[in-house]
């Protein structure tokens, strides 16, 4: 009986992992009892194992995550309610929601949360109609496919610090590339870090350069899973290429879609090393804060400025703003779930 | 035997699940124990020696000149390693969170001059006080050096290693082509009259220089020049912050909007890729503040296209500009054996070697007045007497009072000149904007 348990308790009897039927041995009666203690107490400990086991090998990641994630952010939330200086994270004065109200007048808050928001809009939006259309392109059978795939990522792979490095010169005022471009066309140089659309529009590029190939791929990884039968169909119907994007592709990747809004949303809200770097390694985003994300705006004054409180409200409030977002998408992709729906 | 291959099976099965428990038990308490175990180094055991700790930032110097492997020779039983973090920001940011919990840190740590005053004022605890030790010679030191290392009990925290007394860079090729004299005696004493002559030989320059030179490169640097001139610039003697009614902001300032309006800035940011290129491209005929430690910065900007061409000389209101200290951390285990290396690389002798090989002008007065410094010259800058030069620039420079946010007032200050420099706002506008910068920054 005990194995007929233990094998129907097992989830994975075919890996070999649970023991298997097993023919009971013919012993003296006392000896059968003691088999039978044996077996129940091995069964018990099969359970347990079967039960337990899981728990243990997906803890380290929970232990990970408790001691940097979870812990720093509890400890963050403490810290916002303090006044504390980075000279003295010991040293804690409570001052309750004060951290918090006082953002309300900051105008140096609102500034990098508008910047945040434009340059989120500005790398995101090209950023995903660029990976969609190059997709679309990548589909294709074609020549050396994998070469341009490969070629996709290369940016990914390439460090932040290396491609803002790079960008920064190309956007050189007097010394830069793209200067030295726009002059042979004749148009004047442009004091890209100064001013407040050039000097976001630069940091966008950065990001857009950055990202585009990660989600192409993404997009592409989509697109090899809609059935090709529908293509069939459609051009059967006389779709044109176009035709055939529009009402075939599109509608199949919405959920890729929307993981990418997300996923590059949380993103442009948390932007950091790129205006950073753009920005020579200061945090204050250029000489007017032109460019001064929110992630900026925390370093600087939690690492510049040593308000460690003040910081702390910034990025609990930074969280706060993303688990709205993450609200809105999340209504949203329900709702697109279900007039897709409808629409099927 | 169907039984006894089982069992087999069973086993290695059970031994290697304990071989992932196990490992998933040393990672863990591994983590653990890295987040609680990083002590300050200690004895390395062997034949009793001892490991003394040096934190540095950048290329601090005195592993490049040597004085490590001296003192090892002079000492034997102290073995000396160091942890060299690059970028100062980094390393301060570290040395800080290390301080506050006491633990990590090296037996001697370094400390550059804009962060001595929150040394010595919230984490002054933290370091040892080199007074108490009798046989620290703290008398070789310029006085004002001390001065800044000191808390307000009295006790030395920081022992001087350089200093950065400042004079004027510039290009003697483009001074010909302006008509203005090239010899450095001679553009010494047509900036001898202050400032003002300063801008009027820009004046000049801008009338008759090369027409696609700008006279210096930056409003920023030109306020730097004129601010640390004066005794009192962002904080008084009782250490309240006093930047927006101080008279050396003010003339800075206003010196600095002159330069920018009469077109003789290059509207450059100091430090940046940018800056460096136009040293490349001798975009600028004058650097206003050219401390000693940034002739080896030109000369590495500028390449050897700029031999010969780049000159210093004397500058109307000499002052000083970085330097640093180093410390000896209280929850250091070798404290004595600490304080000593401390005094022995801050000492005459090693200041001098510190200098004519590394180019770090002394903070020891002693050593400033040795053969080897006082005769040193530059053949980059045309064998300028840098020794010299910078001795008698030394000798002028005004023992400022210090605060905790004098990097913070000061960038926020040289932002708002960028702001006039580079985005042509009015001066009065980016008052306003330094002022509710600054408010905001120092608000607790």
């Amino acid at each position: 009986m005990t194995t007929h348990h233990a094998k129907a308790a097992s989830p994975a009897s075919a890996g070999g992992a649970a023991p298997g039927p097993r023919v009971p041995r013919q012993r003296s009666a006392s000896g059968a009892a003691v088999e039978a203690r044996r077996l129940e107490r091995r069964s018990r400990r099969y359970r347990w194992d079967v039960r337990f086991s899981p728990y243990a090998f997906i803890s380290p990641f929970f232990l990970f995550f408790a001691a940097f994630g979870l812990f720093p952010l509890l400890y963050t939330g403490w810290a916002s309610l303090h006044q504390v200086s980075l000279s003295h994270p010991n040293d804690m004065e409570w001052v309750g929601l004060g951290n918090f109200t006082r953002l309300w007048n900051d105008e140096f808050f609102w500034d990098a949360l508008r910047n945040t928001f434009t340059i989120g809009v500005l790398s995101t939006v090209p950023q995903l109609a660029m990976a969609l259309g190059l997709a679309h392109l990548l589909n294709y059978r074609m020549r050396g496919s994998m070469l341009f795939r490969v070629a996709m990522l290369a940016p990914y792979a390439t460090s932040v610090a290396a491609a803002a490095m790079v960008f920064s010169m190309l956007y050189g005022r007097d010394y830069g590339a793209v200067n030295w471009a726009l002059g042979l066309v004749g148009i004047d140089a442009v004091d890209w870090q100064s001013g407040q659309w050039s000097s976001q529009f630069a940091v966008s590029s950065i990001v857009i350069w950055r990202w585009t190939g990660y989600n192409t791929l993404i997009y592409l990884a989509a697109m090899q899973a809609v059935p090709g039968d529908l293509y069939e169909s459609a051009s059967l119907d006389g779709a044109s290429r176009w035709q055939q994007f529009r009402h075939v592709t599109l509608p199949s990747l919405r959920p890729t879609i929307l993981f990418t809004v997300v996923v590059s949303t949380i993103g442009a809200t948390q932007l950091f090393g790129e205006p950073m770097l753009f920005g020579g390694g200061d945090a204050n985003g250029g000489a007017g804060g032109q460019f001064q994300t929110l992630g900026l705006y925390l370093y600087e004054m939690g690492w510049f400025n040593r308000h460690l409180g003040r910081a702390s409200a910034i990025a609990w409030t930074m969280f706060l703003l993303l688990i709205v977002i993450g609200l809105v998408y999340w209504a949203l992709s329900r709702w697109v779930s279900r007039s897709g729906g409808e629409e099927g | 035997m169907r039984s006894q291959v089982r069992s087999t099976h069973r086993s290695t099965r059970r031994s290697s699940r304990a071989v992932a428990l196990a490992l998933t038990a040393t990672l863990t308490t591994g983590l653990l124990g890295a987040c609680s175990g990083d002590g300050a180094g200690g004895d390395d055991g062997a034949g009793g020696g001892i490991t003394l700790r040096v934190g540095v930032f950048g290329q601090f110097g005195f592993e490049e000149a040597g004085l490590y492997d001296a003192y090892e020779d002079l000492h034997p039983g102290i073995t000396i390693e160091q942890d060299s973090v690059t970028e100062n920001g980094d390393y301060i940011a570290q040395l800080r969170t290390r301080l506050a919990q006491n633990s990590g840190l090296a037996d001697i740590q370094a400390i550059e001059v804009g962060n001595i005053a929150e040394m010595t004022g919230e984490l002054s605890d933290a370091w040892v006080d080199f007074g108490e030790y009798g046989d620290v010679d703290t008398s070789h030191f310029a006085p004002w050096k001390i001065a800044q290392a000191t808390d307000p009990e009295g006790r030395i925290i920081g022992l001087g290693t350089d200093m950065g007394p400042t004079g004027i860079c510039y290009r003697t090729d483009y001074f010909e082509q302006a008509g203005l004299p090239t010899d450095r005696a001679e553009v010494g004493a047509l900036f001898a009259g202050g400032w003002d002559a300063y801008l009027a030989a820009g004046a000049d320059f801008a009338a008759e220089g090369p027409a696609d030179v700008a006279y210096m490169d930056a409003a920023g640097g030109m306020f730097n020049a004129v601010v640390s001139g004066f005794e009192e610039r962002y904080y008084d003697d009782a250490g309240e912050i006093v930047y927006q009614d101080s008279e050396a902001v003010a003339t800075a300032w206003d010196l600095a909007v002159e330069a920018s309006e009469a077109g003789l800035t290059d509207g450059q940011q100091q430090f940046t890729e940018e800056w460096d290129r136009a040293f490349a491209n001798g975009a600028f005929a004058t650097v206003a503040s050219c401390p000693a430690w940034m002739l080896g910065y030109i000369q590495e900007k500028a390449g050897e296209a700029g031999r010969g061409l780049w000159d210093v000389a004397d500058s109307p209101t000499p002052s000083n500009w970085g330097g640093s200290f180093i410390g000896v951390p209280e929850a250091g285990e070798h404290r004595e054996e600490a304080v000593a290396l401390a005094a022995w690389l801050t000492a005459p002798e090693q200041q001098a070697r510190l200098f004519t090989e590394r180019g770090s002008y002394p903070s020891s007065t002693t050593a400033q007045q040795s053969p080897e410094v006082l005769d040193a010259t530059h053949p980059y800058f045309g064998d300028a007497p840098i020794g010299r030069i910078f001795g008698a620039a030394a000798e002028r420079i005004p023992s400022s009072p210090i605060g905790p946010y004098e990097q913070v007032i000061q960038e926020g200050i040289t932002d708002g000149l960028l702001l006039v420099d580079q985005g042509g706002e009015s001066p009065g506008d980016a008052w306003d904007e330094v002022v509710s910068g600054l408010d905001n920054a120092l608000a607790e």
